[in-house]
């Protein structure tokens, strides 16, 4: 079932290779073959913009009231390219040497290193459509590090990089619209994919204004629709993304694969009670200059600055002391958990841990004074212009901790916890981003290909935009060549009819079902099962439990979930109950997977695998490998596994001491 | 700071959809906690709707981290309530206390018609874009991102203008509902990179008359789309735009 199509040769030539060989698309054919384009963050925007601009005529989805809200843009750091502008060592092979190891060698080579290939490509295009990047004085490209990588390869504007790549694959996107090469419906949502004759053909859409149902015809279909987060119910996601087209696609058999393995980020603003709603991300950046500590003492009260420094517990500095506060993503999120389990928490809730730049904020101030060659300057003084170099590099952090909490940072610790941030794990692709579903793509955080068990900061833009600019518009033509021999199917066949048919039965059923609970307190009730029990650490009683409680639920909601409005006209809460209706089902296959591995690698944390010291362990010789799984009916799953080949690196234990 | 509950009477604006008339609805909320956001009282007045049988209210929102720009409520007569350079997702619930009345109403603006009680059509914004608020160059004919070097200054500038969320708040705050802060943030952002030259004439032009189409008033210099804008985007752009339009009037070729 799983045929990864990796080119031969080595693998400095494969892409390049690959590009040479695959089948081309003449222009006019291009103006006869359609292409549907579900989701329009980075991946999805730049593969419509890009492919319009081939001459394919392209429709374009998103749930959005534009694609310019996709959640791509709450990204904050940077994107990683591998330019070498620093003259500091990088190449391609040291981003994709980084990429494989951050990823607890789980990730698939050849896509790794094509993604390093075409990372400088992304910068080159972003800077030509106007992405105003950070700049030196001297007019050129800015870079900082990032995720403890040894090189400064990370481009960046500000804290909010996101936000420009997006407006800019947005623009073109739009002016691909303006064209007529992209048809752009926006407040849409994909319910199923119509497969004629065992490949995709079209989609049947929801118009969310209208209620009404849309069928539409399309050569392939790809899914752009980002990450599945929000099945843990709080998370650093948008509200509304979630993983429903992706999960359709699924139980018409496209593999999922690594579903369990899930990126916890350990600098979020912590829940502050059960009204929460969604959580906030403080940038990874400030890791660089906060120290995280808790009491030494059990259950202190005391306020954080009422704590002397000799009853502080640098948690991170002790135990990983050549990494210190910068060590990767999982190593910190699951040191704080270890914290607050034992008792050390601090806050209201106990479920939190500071992060203190009262150091930082001194060595600055002291810095100043000294470039100023004075000298019996006063404590508050050094403080005062400490503060200031703290608020030119993390201002708009500080300001949003502070609108949310209600604390000034620059006085107090922040309080933060580790919290949902991003899904490794997704839809099963091979070398051309192809999922096991003929004729259905899937492109970004949506595919499981590049990250392996752990993602590395700044590496989910990268990955979205060389998906979208730089791969599927070769890929896509190797399939669509062959397309030009089919007339398109018409939105009457008897595929699409079925198809209508059954997104309008699961409507009317939900909608019948009339019951007693609201659709969010379900969701959150899912959400608190995922968390306690596939969470940050995950054992094999606690995962067998999680099954049984979801099925329960999933009883549960089918029978007793309440949907107040109609099928009709704009209707969020139904929206959001076909959304949590396949967040459960998916809750189900991550609990599943999680078990299946009993091992520990990257964000994937199994109790029964570990060190003495409590580090993860990881067992290449029984878990080298890609879980696929492919659906087989209700709660029912076959697995497939693609074997992992690590043919250029030579996979090792992480280690961080 | 000190955490605590409130009850609170909320005025707010139902409207079934674009075409039926709307009208004010007070609820009363209670045991709101200091601690939640703006968004999630309102889920919480959700709740109980739809434990009561009735329909929620419908508003937009997606990040909840001031960002994508989807919420926009207008509230106690301000776009995204009283905080300065904040959205609606970003307001915290310490900005009320207990007793207060709040009156809740969405954008209101001819361009951007209704949908259902608070949430209103902004694709207008997207077809100003369409008109012109991009860089004609497609993928793969990039040249080296360092083969141009940028003024600092500028490229500093040209961020500050691309920081706009598109939220709409400057066309709700403007009594004219014009969309001139907005549209001259995307002409700032581009005409301050050696990248977007090329088309700086027709540019300007082209989106000016786009935002006539769509039904924006006109900019009388008031002001208070800056003193609203959740991302300080500031009035200097719109001085900038007139400036660009001059020149374009003056020299362009269509």
């Amino acid at each position: 079932m799983l045929d990864a199509k990796i080119p031969a040769g080595p693998m400095d030539d494969k892409w390049t290779d690959y590009k040479g060989h695959c089948k081309l698309v003449n222009p006019a054919n291009k103006r006869k073959l359609e292409v549907i384009i579900v989701g329009t963050g980075l991946a999805g925007a730049s593969a419509a913009a890009s492919l319009g601009e081939m001459g394919y005529k392209v429709k374009a989805f998103c749930f959005q009231d534009s694609p310019r809200r996709a959640h791509s843009i709450a990204a904050q750091g940077g994107i990683n390219a591998a330019k070498n502008y620093q003259n500091d060592g990088d190449s391609v092979f040291r981003l994709f040497y980084d990429t494989i190891k951050g990823g607890d060698y789980r990730a698939r080579e050849a896509n790794v290193h094509r993604l390093a290939e075409v990372s400088a490509n992304i910068i080159d295009q972003c800077v030509a459509q106007g992405v105003p990047f950070a700049r030196e004085y001297g007019g050129l490209l800015s870079n900082r590090s990032f995720g403890g990588t040894q090189v400064q390869r990370t481009f960046y504007a500000a804290g909010q990089t996101g936000q420009q790549l997006l407006i800019g694959a947005y623009q073109a996107l739009e002016r691909q619209v303006a064209l007529g090469n992209v048809t752009m419906y926006s407040r849409h949502e994909m319910l199923e994919v119509v497969m004629v004759d065992g490949k995709a053909q079209g989609i049947i859409a929801r118009d969310l204004i209208t209620g009404t149902l849309e069928r539409h015809f399309g050569n392939a279909v790809l899914l752009c629709t980002g990450g599945y987060g929000n099945v843990f119910y709080l998370s650093t996601n948008a509200m509304g993304s979630n993983v429903t087209a992706a999960w359709k696609a699924h139980k018409q058999g496209a593999a999922f694969a690594n579903p369990c393995y899930t990126q916890i980020h350990p600098t979020c603003i912590p829940v502050s009670g059960d009204h929460q709603s969604k959580l906030t991300l403080m940038s990874e950046s400030l890791r660089n200059d906060g120290r995280i500590w808790v009491p030494k003492k059990q259950g202190d009260t005391r306020k954080a600055t009422d704590i002397p420094e000799e009853e502080r517990d640098y948690y991170l500095e002790r135990r990983y002391p050549a990494f210190g506060n910068l060590v990767p993503r999982d190593v910190a999120s699951r040191a704080a958990k270890e914290r607050c389990d034992e008792g050390y928490g601090v806050g209201t809730s106990k479920q939190a841990v500071y992060l203190d730049f009262a150091a930082a904020i001194e060595r600055y101030g002291k810095i100043e004074v000294s470039k100023e060659g004075r000298t019996g300057v006063g404590k508050d003084e050094i403080i005062a212009l400490g503060k200031e170099v703290v608020k030119e590099k993390y201002g708009n952090l500080f300001d949003m901790y502070e609108k949310i909490t209600g604390e000034n940072p620059y006085e107090l610790p922040m309080r933060i916890y580790p919290a949902v941030h991003y899904t490794m794990g997704g839809l099963w692709v091979d070398y051309e981003l192809q999922t096991t579903l003929k004729g259905v793509y899937c492109l970004g955080e949506a595919n499981f290909s590049d990250h392996g068990a752990n993602r590395l900061g700044a590496s989910a833009l990268m990955q979205g935009l060389a998906d979208g600019y730089f791969v599927i518009p070769y890929t896509i033509g190797n399939y669509l060549a062959d397309e030009i021999y089919n007339k398109p199917v018409s939105t009457d066949h008897p595929a699409f009819a079925a198809a209508e048919k059954e997104v309008n039965d699961r409507l009317v059923t939900l909608m019948n079902i009339k019951g007693k609970q609201s659709v969010e307190s379900l969701h959150k009730r899912l959400g608190k099962i995922m968390w306690e029990k596939c969470g940050m650490a995950r054992n094999a009683k606690g995962l067998t439990e999680a099954i049984a409680e979801i099925q329960a639920l999933k009883k549960e909601f089918w029978s007793d979930v309440k949907i107040p409005g109609t099928i009709e006209g704009f209707n969020p809460e139904l929206d959001k109950a076909g959304r949590v209706a396949d967040f459960i089902e998916l809750g189900e296959l991550m609990c599943k997977d999680a078990l299946d591995r009993n091992e520990s690698c990257g964000g994937h944390f199994r109790e029964e695998s570990q060190t003495e010291d409590g580090e993860a362990m990881r067992h290449d010789d029984q878990y080298m490998y890609v879980a696929a799984w492919e659906y087989a009916g209700e709660s029912n799953w076959n697995l497939h596994k693609e074997e992992l080949k690590y043919e250029v690196i030579k996979p090792s234990q992480r280690n961080y001491k | 700071m000190e955490h605590y509950n409130m009850n609170l009477n909320l005025k707010v604006w139902r409207q079934q959809n674009g075409k039926s008339k709307g009208e004010f609805k007070m609820y009363r909320v209670e045991d709101i906690s200091s601690e939640m956001s703006f968004l999630e009282m309102f889920d919480v007045l959700n709740e109980k709707l739809i434990q009561d049988g009735e329909e929620p209210v419908a508003f937009d929102h997606d990040c909840r981290e001031g960002i994508c720009g989807a919420c926009s409520m207008y509230i106690n007569g301000k776009p995204h309530g009283p905080w300065q350079a904040n959205t609606t997702c970003q307001l915290h619930m310490r900005a009320f206390k207990d007793g207060d009345t709040v009156v809740v109403e969405p954008w209101r603006a001819n361009a951007f018609p209704v949908i259902k009680d608070l949430v209103v059509d902004r694709t207008a914004f997207d077809r100003i874009i369409q008109a012109g608020g991009y860089i004609s160059v497609n993928t793969g004919n990039a040249v080296d991102g360092n083969a141009l070097p940028i003024n600092k200054d500028k490229a500093d500038a040209s961020f500050a203008a691309a920081m706009c969320i598109g939220c709409g708040a400057c066309v709700a705050a403007c009594k004219n509902s014009s969309a001139m802060l907005f549209l001259s943030a995307k002409v700032s952002h581009l005409a301050l990179l050696p990248q977007g030259e090329p088309e700086r004439h027709s540019r300007v032009i082209n989106m000016l008359a786009q935002m006539d189409k769509e039904g924006f008033g006109a900019c009388t210099n008031t002001g208070a789309c800056e003193a609203t804008c959740p991302k300080e985007i500031s009035l200097t752009n719109i001085a900038m735009l007139n400036k660009e339009y001059l020149t374009a009037s003056l020299v362009a070729d269509k």
